[in-house]
């Protein structure tokens, strides 16, 4: 198994996605010669030439649309969208279409699509850079919405994203790109959509987060054991649509106390469905009210302020304190 | 340093073949076979009683709203008529008649436009939830269908097939994004695809010289290096002529065409808008002399393929065709009563939470319908 960053594990995913199938076609803006502006796609157009690992001309909705037109041809294209801050340029595409076509052709359209972008805060980009949007997807029927948290994950996820017969939305946090590396096998690996996972046990309070907040989240799970002797249950969503809630339900009953954290605005973010879901399958076993970490309703600030508006260890922490207190 | 003229040799064809008085340039006349003619004439016949029944069926409550397409029956058949079965073809809502040319049932459109999503598969045209359809589903967002036709093209041509893709529009689309976003890309990847713009002349209530300062539509292509014409849009004839060269210039590996039609809405955008407020009663009666259907007959019957008696026996089998169409899509649309069927068809496969809500309202539905019982003391 090799050391990888999530960078080199999607890249894996797609080469070895367009290795077994020549359904499978990259397009995008600089995603060929360029490699992409994070070199995702580095190399591709090396070993599938042109046709496979397309520059396309500047312009999001048509290299949306025309995934639409190649997925409902019988391909299997992969586009990208530079930053998911650009992703609006093509929502009338995904939405009135990519998201429809299913049931306006009563099933005889299918779209397996997929739309990478790279989402979230935490590198110091420009405006439209750092978005966390997620919710405007999940929040649309006949969407996946994914987001992995690390190399294994991403590459897993991505594969079944490819071979899934849905379109399905696939947030990159970028600032997960090249922040850790992990183990990623050479052989095949997939991971379910619309499938949770526990990352780590617990018996005290259940932490709910997905994407970038993993890591702070499982830094604030360190803490409070290190420093509270507490026990935190931690679950990474993966996809946000369909939403799993069986696992964070269960959890819940266990231990009663639940803190979610996210990096995307808090008001009609992930969080508040997440929020109503445990309503309505485990009320009865909170001990607590729950508290959201997330960002603010602001539009994420320029740089210099960004790790304030960041969800954090710290802030994490603060809050599991204070569920458990209360 | 000069500043000099870049030579670009552009210049927009306008081609007309038969005129309203059914006067024909011969040297023109493209080389139709007899058995296409009549079946051109038949489906334009059929589109234009079909657009009046479906008004009918509209004013009396039986079904929704729906765009009419009379006028503009030679710029959809003249155009849709030279693609094979293998072809695709994306459209946008106001090709009713190039539609059943591919072979949609009438009874299909009913349902649709009568509220049925599962209207899309009865009949033939659709495959009957065969998984080849190469018509692709009407079209509402003006102008989006345009990219996907961009991307069947791309697939044809990446698959090295020599079938090609005919998206339809109308003349406000050319304003939208979506239709320069889509013809750049066809010019650039070279992809098998003709655009066909019906300018009808109207987008709702904006005239076409609202629309867009450009002289033609047809000019707009050219800035992409895709060849752009300019026809009578009622003349059955050019549009052929015309969709043939684009048509043979996609299948030979030459890349996209524009053919813009000129043409115009008789009736209203939509039965939910009265055109009367906008437009004057004299420039519709102007383009009823225009008339695509009239002047096609004239030249059929100077060709001896048709006379007045056999146009009337048509007429009144085509009537007969429609009315039972009515009466077997109102009969299908019996069996359309389950309201869960809108939790069809979101996803490949229901997922858990999506199953449940399906559950609460079938549950619902038990519930109302035992109150209901128990009100009436059953």
């Amino acid at each position: 198994m090799a050391k990888m960053t999530m960078v080199q594990a999607i890249n894996l995913a797609l080469r070895q996605e367009m290795e077994k199938d020549d359904r499978v076609i990259v397009l995008g803006e600089d995603v060929g010669r360029d490699g992409g502006v994070f070199r995702v796609t580095d190399g591709l157009i090396d070993k599938f030439g042109e046709n496979r690992s397309m520059d396309t001309p500047l312009a999001e909705a048509a290299i949306v649309g025309m995934s639409i037109g190649m997925a409902v041809y019988g391909l299997r294209p992969v586009c990208e969208i530079q930053f998911s801050g650009f992703s609006y340029q093509a929502f009338h595409q995904i939405e009135c279409h990519a998201a429809r076509l299913r049931m306006r052709s009563q099933g005889v359209c299918e779209v397996p699509m997929v739309v990478r972008a790279p989402c979230g805060g935490g590198v110091r980009a420009l405006e439209h850079h750092s978005e966390s949007r997620e919710t405007y997807y999940a929040h649309t029927p006949g969407l996946k919405m994914v987001i992995p948290s690390g190399p294994r994950n991403a590459r897993a996820l991505l594969v079944s994203a490819i071979r899934d017969p849905d379109p399905v939305i696939f947030f990159e946090p970028k600032a997960t790109y090249r922040a850790f590396r992990e183990e990623v096998p050479e052989e095949e690996e997939t991971l379910p959509l619309g499938k949770s996972v526990k990352v780590q046990e617990g018996k005290d309070l259940t932490i709910i987060s997905y994407g970038a907040m993993m890591r702070p989240t499982l830094e604030a799970a360190e803490a409070l054991k290190e420093g509270d002797g507490v026990e935190a249950e931690v679950i990474d969503l993966l996809s946000i649509s369909p939403l799993d809630h069986d696992l964070f339900s269960e959890s819940v009953k266990k231990t009663g106390r639940v803190v979610i954290v996210h990096e995307a605005p808090r008001s009609f973010g992930p969080g508040a469905e997440i929020v109503s879901r445990i309503m309505e399958k485990s009320f009865f076993y909170l001990e607590a009210p729950i508290v959201r970490v997330t960002g603010f309703d602001v539009h994420i600030p320029l740089f210099s302020r960004e790790m304030a508006y960041l969800p954090g260890k710290d802030r994490i922490a603060r809050a599991a304190r204070e569920v458990l207190n209360a | 340093m000069p500043r000099k003229k870049i030579e670009l040799p552009y210049a927009v064809d306008y081609l007309s073949i038969l005129n309203e008085k059914g006067e024909l340039d011969k040297d023109l006349e493209p080389d139709i076979p007899e058995d296409v003619l009549l079946k051109l004439h038949r489906f334009m016949v059929l589109a234009r009683k079909f657009d009046d029944q479906l008004l009918n069926l509209q004013r009396q409550g039986r079904m929704g709203t729906f765009a009419p397409i009379s006028g503009q029956e030679a710029a959809q058949l003249g155009a849709v008529s030279l693609l094979r079965p293998s072809d695709w073809f994306a459209p946008s809502f106001r090709e009713t008649g190039a539609e059943l040319w591919r072979g949609r049932s009438l009874e299909s459109v009913i349902l649709v436009f009568a509220g049925y999503a599962e209207g899309a598969l009865v009949g033939k045209g659709n495959g009957e939830g065969e998984k080849t359809m190469k018509n692709m589903p009407v079209s509402i967002p003006v102008g989006s269908q345009i990219p996907h036709a961009v991307g069947i093209g791309w697939g044809i041509k990446y698959r090295k097939k020599d079938d090609v893709v005919m998206t339809f529009f109308g003349d406000g689309a050319t304003s939208e994004g979506d239709f320069h976003e889509g013809m750049n890309f066809a010019g650039v990847y070279q992809c098998p695809v003709i655009f066909v713009c019906q300018n009808n002349h109207w987008a709702i209530s904006v005239p076409r010289e609202k629309q867009t300062r450009s002289k033609t539509l047809a000019q707009k292509a050219l800035a992409y290096d895709v060849p752009g014409i300019q026809v009578d849009g009622n003349d059955v004839l050019a549009v052929y002529a015309a969709a043939q060269e684009a048509v043979d210039r996609a299948r030979s590996g030459d890349g996209p065409s524009m053919i813009e039609c000129v043409t115009y809405r008789m009736k209203m955008h939509t039965t939910a808008d009265d055109p009367k407020r906008y437009r004057k009663e004299e420039e519709v009666e102007k383009w009823k002399k225009h008339d695509p259907i009239s002047r096609f007959q004239k030249y059929l019957v100077n060709k001896d393929l048709l006379s007045d008696k056999k146009i009337e026996e048509l007429e009144n089998e085509i009537q007969e065709e429609i009315k039972s169409a009515v009466k077997r899509a109102e009969e299908v649309m019996k069996d359309f009563t389950d309201p869960l069927q809108m939790f069809d068809h979101i996803y490949s496969e229901r997922p858990p939470y999506l199953e449940e809500q399906r559950k609460a309202l079938a549950e619902e539905i038990e519930m109302t319908k035992d109150e209901e019982k128990e009100e009436k003391g059953e």
